[in-house]
């Protein structure tokens, strides 16, 4: 019961001074809110984990995965596992909100609308990295390559930080139309095929130990893109909960 | 409804003529080039095509921001007028580009990053047009169209742009080439003329049809308020 105590005080304190102060304890009371809903609920994770171990799976029969082919697919069938369970996560953590009336709680709730956003976003971000955490264990023993690498793991932060600033926006409009559970992946897998193609060159690059001078490219555009959908994101998310 | 303005009937006349003027031109004065051959001609319609495309997708960037700023409709319309236009436009680059490349490459299509983008361009603008699809309500329509074509405009658009600093088979005739380019060739001076022309005859098609397409988008506004307030 702890992590939901500390949400309320937070929620509750009103103080009326409008600093970063007052923006931090906004995001954590969101963050923290969708943290102890899956800590009871636990579907999100098991979902998206579930699923994307079965997209290992079906790829280890599609691409026939031997120890030739892994070297060079890896990286490739490792990106797209997370961006299919990224999208899972994403309009399953939006779409709680809107059938359950929440997203209208948080919208009157007297804090700046950013907070929400980078709330929600951190939160589908540590998801992410949750699930993340548990496929690239498995990977490296169900296929033994070693993907211990500080290099892909920091082109994996970047890359799911920028699917996720993306992804987060997208699906917090994909809510709000008709058709909402068919286009988000519709609208998101287009738009982040910069982060995609940046980041499964350079965990390409990190895999096969190229070196650093021609993979520093890569890591410039995914962090280029992160800023980029972060900063964008930011300025347009009140557009996108106005009612 | 108002009618048609004699500046809009001016532009027509003059787009009509531009675009006869430079079908000409590029049949007859531009020279035939020395290594591809006759398929060498599709090049100029093609760059003016994805110029148009590129020109578009950026007109509903700004377009976009304008509206988030200001809020009014005329800008939601500007909007998907040039977003429609610009994507006719550039599926015709990539199909002029593909014939291009069969004579020039020998195949149809082959999975270059500057072909790929172009594909993924494309689609993001399909999608562009399933969001307003799903939306009823015309506000906040206008809204989400707004938001998507920014977004999809600093991603993919300037990714396809910026695509020069890839190894790429693509030639890019302006500036400099890159090092594995194929069917690069140098330009004569009739050659750039030609090209030029072109370029300016495609965006006077893409003013005139923008314009067309506005005052069409403005006859929709009026028909969907009038039914909404019929049901209502």
């Amino acid at each position: 019961m702890e992590p939901i105590s500390q949400a309320e005080k937070q929620v509750t304190r009103k103080s009326s001074s409008l600093g970063i102060g007052q923006f931090f304890r906004a995001v954590t009371a969101i963050i923290w809110k969708d943290l102890a809903a899956e800590l009871r609920s636990r579907e999100l994770l098991s979902a998206m984990l579930v699923f994307a171990l079965l997209v290992i799976l079906v790829f280890n029969f599609a691409l026939e995965l031997d120890a030739q082919a892994r070297a060079s697919v890896t990286a490739g069938v490792l990106w797209v596992t997370f961006a299919f369970a990224g999208t899972l996560g994403l309009s399953r953590s939006m779409a709680l909100e809107k059938d359950r009336g929440c997203l209208d709680g948080l919208l009157l709730a007297p804090v700046d609308r950013s907070t929400i956003y980078f709330g929600k976003a951190i939160g589908n971000l540590i998801f992410m990295l949750i699930v993340e955490a548990i496929v690239l264990p498995v990977y490296s023993v169900l296929y033994s390559v070693n993907l211990f690498n500080p290099g892909l793991l920091l082109i994996i932060l970047l890359g799911s930080i920028g699917y996720v600033a993306v992804g987060t926006l997208l699906a917090s409009m994909a809510v709000q139309t008709r058709t909402r559970d068919i286009l988000l992946p519709v609208l998101l897998f287009p738009l982040v095929i910069p982060i995609l193609i940046a980041a499964v060159k350079g965990s390409t690059g990190f895999l096969q130990g190229v070196d650093i001078i021609d993979i520093r490219p890569w890591i410039n555009l995914l962090l280029v893109y992160d800023v980029i959908f972060v900063a964008v994101a930011f300025m347009v998310f009140d557009y996108i909960v106005e009612e | 409804m108002e009618s048609k303005p004699r500046m809009l009937v001016i532009l027509d006349v003059v787009t009509v003529l531009l675009f006869l003027t430079a079908v000409g031109m590029v049949f007859f004065y531009a020279p035939l080039e020395a290594v591809m051959g006759q398929v060498q001609r599709v090049f100029y319609f093609h760059v003016a095509n994805a110029w148009v495309g590129m020109l578009g997708f950026m007109v509903a960037a700004i377009a976009g921001i304008a509206f988030l700023r200001k809020g009014y409709r005329k800008w939601d319309i500007v909007g998907l007028a040039a977003i429609e236009i610009s994507f006719v436009f550039f599926f015709t680059a990539i199909v002029s580009g593909s014939i291009w490349a069969r004579g020039s490459w020998g195949t149809w299509w082959t999975w270059d990053p500057r072909l790929t983008t172009a594909a993924i361009c494309e689609l993001v603008y399909a999608a562009y047009f399933l969001l307003r699809q799903g939306i009823e309500d015309p506000d906040r329509r206008a809204r989400f169209g707004a938001v998507y074509a920014i977004l999809s405009f600093i991603s993919v658009p300037l990714t396809f742009i910026s695509i020069r600093i890839f190894r790429t088979i693509h030639p890019v005739i302006i500036g400099s080439g890159a090092a594995g380019a194929e069917g690069s060739f140098e330009m004569s001076s009739k050659m750039l003329l030609t090209f030029i022309f072109s370029l300016v005859t495609f965006s006077f098609i893409f003013a005139d049809l923008l314009w067309h397409r506005i005052r069409l988008g403005k006859l929709a506004d009026e028909t969907e308020s009038l039914r909404l307030k019929t049901l209502q």
